[in-house]
């Protein structure tokens, strides 16, 4: 009877520290590279490219309005 | 015709809208907190791109439908070329919607140990083959608009076609998606890992602006079509 009852807290703390797997601070994140600060030099490769992006829609969005201007 | 604004650009207000959401949508999509799923974990930044696609060709394909049912109530060819613009950018959006969305469940829903099972459980995903079936209606209404010589001809007859593959968005990409049991998030049961509304407000902080200025993004590559257009069927337009 002691044993059943030994087992069975143990199985239940078992099922807890499952349980603790699933809070979310356990879930992996790219926490190192937010604290040394190198997701900055992501943000720097992503915005240029959209600059570029978007300094080309502008540029054909000119040369268009010239082209309507000399219709 | 106006074009006195700063960067001389054809009424550029919501241009530069569109720049500033989709720059606040690039870093704040990249550094602000989201929350921490397991199985997503990083990868739940891709709402703000992936998603975003497949809400501007919704948008596009609504504006399509529209300017086609102009066409049809007026026989006025500039609406026939912005519903054909329309749909086209659409479609792109729709391409990398699809293209995103496939890189993205090879790295959630994909076992690398067993790629061929868990690669045919994704295949019968119906949120990929409706998407699939919206695409191919679409790319089938380029076909059939390219086929037809006659200009009102083709006019007319794309513009009804347009309007049945609008109707078939909705079973395609609204209704069958939520009816059918899905690993895909916002269908009618999904995988509790993968559902945000738990966590919503974070998200949406960035996920609104970014649908925003996505959308803005395309309409504007498709003015800049549709303009081009104009000039090129100058003499069309004007007889």
């Amino acid at each position: 009877m002691k044993k059943n009852l030994l087992a069975l807290v143990t199985g239940l703390l078992l099922s807890l520290s499952i349980f603790a797997q699933n809070n979310p601070e356990q879930v992996e994140m790219a926490d190192t590279m937010r604290s040394n600060g190198k997701i900055y030099v992501v943000i720097a490769v992503i915005l240029t490219i959209l600059a570029g992006l978007i300094l080309y829609v502008v540029r054909i969005d000119r040369k268009l309005g010239k082209l309507e201007k000399n219709q | 015709m106006s074009h006195k604004n700063i960067f001389n650009m054809h009424k550029s207000w919501w241009k530069i809208l569109s720049v500033v959401l989709l720059v606040y949508t690039f870093t704040a999509g990249i550094l602000m907190k989201v929350p921490r799923l397991p199985q997503l974990q990083e990868t739940i930044r891709n709402l703000y791109f992936h998603v975003c696609m497949w809400f501007a060709m919704m948008i596009l394909f609504i504006i399509s439908v529209v300017h086609a049912i102009k066409y049809l109530r007026t026989n006025n060819l500039k609406n026939d070329i912005c519903s054909r613009e329309y749909a086209s950018v659409g479609i792109i959006m729709g391409i990398l919607g699809y293209a995103t969305g496939a890189i993205w469940m090879s790295y959630t829903w994909a076992d690398p140990n067993i790629p061929s099972v868990t690669f045919s459980l994704i295949a019968k995903e119906p949120k990929l083959i409706g998407a699939a079936i919206a695409l191919l209606i679409y790319f089938a209404y380029l076909v059939l608009r390219d086929s037809i010589q006659d200009i009102d001809k083709r006019a007319r007859v794309s513009a009804v076609y347009n309007i049945f593959a609008f109707a078939m968005l909705f079973p395609s990409i609204w209704i069958l998606p939520r009816v059918l049991p899905s690993l895909h998030p916002g269908g009618s049961e999904g995988n509790p890992a993968l559902d945000f509304k738990s966590a919503d407000p974070r998200l949406r902080m960035v996920f609104y602006p970014a649908i925003a200025g996505w959308t803005l993004l395309a309409v504007w590559i498709t003015t800049i079509k549709i303009r081009m257009r104009y000039i090129k069927d100058k003499s069309i337009l004007n007889a």
